[in-house]
């Protein structure tokens, strides 16, 4: 077993976050000088929907559409420093992603990298229908159609990404992976654990989920003025895991940068999006974090002990997505003198015109527009107030494209029928994304690797 | 001993987090000698009352006493999640500071713990 540390820097926590986080964070790893990795986590859930539908359009696209902008300006460096890059931004098209990179380094005039594509997670082939059909039947419980598919993915785990890692992989491209597995699969590779060594697989999933949202755990989505100050936002530093051979990790950040990691940065962080805390399911392993501790052991360094783990769930989740849908939005400004009354005034005679084709949200922005619920039992709770600057917005979804529409034009003829002083229309009508969650069977989804060839 | 009350977000903080249509919240104590009051007052039913119009049809709490932490799991609260509501802020991210707003009766002698609030002469 290996027991020199391993660094793991994250550059992005989803697909559109700053593009300048990476050169930072591949400084301080080269400054170190030990064994290290960057990952880029770039997948929210209808990431990749939008992907597919990308690709749809487009055979070429589908791969995570900023992927040029974050590598290009730490390419170079990483490879020549032995740094390995691991990523899920193939999203819909890991294949199209490796070839783009291997075109990038072309045009750097650098080597080409080797570059692997892991494979077993798209389930969307015409062949995977009868697998999610029964899945699905098992978890909704009602006849779904899959005519309007978009994806299906399946969250897949670490041993594909550590197996690329250890044939010689410089960057690993995946599709959808369970996130913490972008750091689990470096993990596994470097210390050489066993497979099923569910306590050190546990710690360094922990690990992973600390850094999989990027600037979540150093200060970012964290400030609150006069409450929670954090310096220089603006810069924030993107983390770095150290992960010993136990798979215990301090999570620090580059020197320079913004932001701040303390225990409360790090607290806030562990427990995003864990549900039970006692079983976080992951492809890798379960984690339980019921006696996990976190240690300020320097300024900007806080240390996580104590995560344990058990044997890994037989089966992995899927996502579905299917169009389903139109959803309609419009907006409309009105300020000044009983601006609040003016807009309820609108809001009402949109809900008269509009009655006949289903459930209409209405939000007052400035007085009360994101805490309430979509069917308005909130907001009529609330007194009418005084808001002297307030934004309707009003919002709905119909199976029709053509009945979608009115919901725009009503908003925009308020310009001549509506309350006295209304500004600033603006209307939007996109198609929607509907999901659905399933479990498979583990064996039914194989996952690989392949290296891209040579272009 | 005189006590006062103050809103959860003097006493702990917390971030939201969300998976199709359930949503997770954590509330993280300023100081140890604070979670006692969270274990005792913020309680589930406490939770699902605030979230009421809401429609929980579950709320669950897991404590974590090491970290001074717990975390609410509040089952079907976002309209449908991320793909389905109507609402702005479809992950329901804002939700954690419906949840920081709930009142909080605070011992005089814990007050030098709490943060923010300094208008408030009583505070430390």
């Amino acid at each position: 077993m290996v027991d020199s540390p391993l660094r793991i820097g994250c550059a992005a926590g989803f697909s559109g976050d700053r593009t300048d986080a990476a050169q930072p964070v591949v400084d301080a790893l080269v400054a170190s000088g030990g064994p290290a990795v960057l990952i880029f986590e770039t997948l929210a859930e209808r990431t990749l929907a939008l992907a597919q539908l990308a690709r749809r359009a487009n055979p070429d696209a589908g791969y995570e559409p900023l992927l040029v902008d974050m590598l290009r300006p730490v390419l170079e460096r990483c490879l020549a420093h032995r740094i390995r890059i691991v990523s899920n931004f193939g999203a819909a098209n890991p294949a199209g992603a490796a070839r783009r990179i291997a075109a990038l380094a072309q045009e750097l005039g650098m080597p080409i990298p080797r570059i692997a594509i892991v494979e077993g997670d798209d389930l969307s082939a015409e062949a995977r229908r009868p697998l999610l059909r029964a899945a699905l039947a098992e978890s909704t419980a009602v006849e779904v159609g899959l005519e309007s598919m978009v994806s299906a993915n399946a969250y897949i785990g670490a041993e594909p990404i550590a197996d690329a890692l250890l044939a010689g992989a410089d960057i690993v491209v995946t599709g959808r992976v369970a996130d913490p597995s972008l750091a689990v699969g470096p993990a596994l590779a470097h210390f050489g654990w066993a497979r099923d060594d569910w306590n050190r697989l546990a710690r360094a999933t922990m690990a992973g989920h600390l850094l999989e949202c990027g600037a979540q755990v150093s200060g970012g989505y964290y400030a609150d003025p006069g409450y929670k100050d954090i310096p220089d936002l603006a810069h924030a530093g993107y983390p770095i895991a150290e992960i010993d051979a136990d798979g215990h990790c301090t999570i620090t950040k580059p020197p320079g940068t913004g932001g701040r990691i303390d225990q409360h940065t790090v607290k806030e962080q562990l427990l995003y999006e864990v549900h039970d805390p006692a079983a976080y399911l992951t492809p890798d392993v379960v984690a339980d974090l019921r006696e996990a501790r976190v240690v300020e052991v320097a300024p900007d360094r806080v240390r996580l002990e104590g995560v344990c783990g058990r044997e890994r769930p037989s089966s992995l989740k899927v996502n579905v997505f299917r169009e389903q849908g139109w959803l309609a939005e419009g907006e409309i400004s009105y300020a000044g003198a009983r601006a609040e009354s003016r807009a309820r005034l609108a809001g009402e005679i949109l809900r008269e015109r509009l009655l006949h084709l289903g459930k209409l949200r209405i939000d007052l922005i400035g007085a009360g527009s994101v805490l309430g619920d979509d069917d308005g039992r909130w907001l009529a709770a609330q007194p009418r107030g005084e808001a002297r600057d307030v934004r309707l917005r009003v919002a709905m979804i119909h199976a029709e494209r053509l009945q979608a529409e009115r919901l725009p034009r009503e908003v925009t003829a308020l310009y001549t029928c509506g309350p006295a002083g209304g500004g600033g229309v603006r209307t939007a009508l996109k198609q929607r994304l509907s999901t659905l969650s399933c479990f498979v069977p583990r064996g039914d989804v194989p996952t690989r690797f392949a290296f891209l060839e040579p272009l | 001993m005189s006590r006062s009350t103050v809103p959860l977000h003097r006493v702990a903080h917390g971030r939201t987090g969300d998976k199709g249509n359930r949503s997770n919240i954590s509330v993280v104590a300023w100081h140890a000698e604070l979670w006692p009051l969270l274990v005792e007052q913020v309680t589930e039913e406490r939770v699902a009352e605030q979230f009421a119009h809401r429609r929980p049809s579950r709320v669950t709490r897991h404590l974590l006493p090491h970290l001074h932490a717990m975390n609410f799991v509040l089952d079907d609260v976002l309209d449908g999640g991320v793909n389905d509501a109507l609402n702005l802020d479809s992950h329901g991210k804002a939700l954690s500071f419906l949840l920081l707003d709930i009142p909080v009766d605070v011992p005089d002698a814990l007050r030098r713990h709490l943060i923010g609030g300094d208008t408030d002469p009583a505070a430390s």
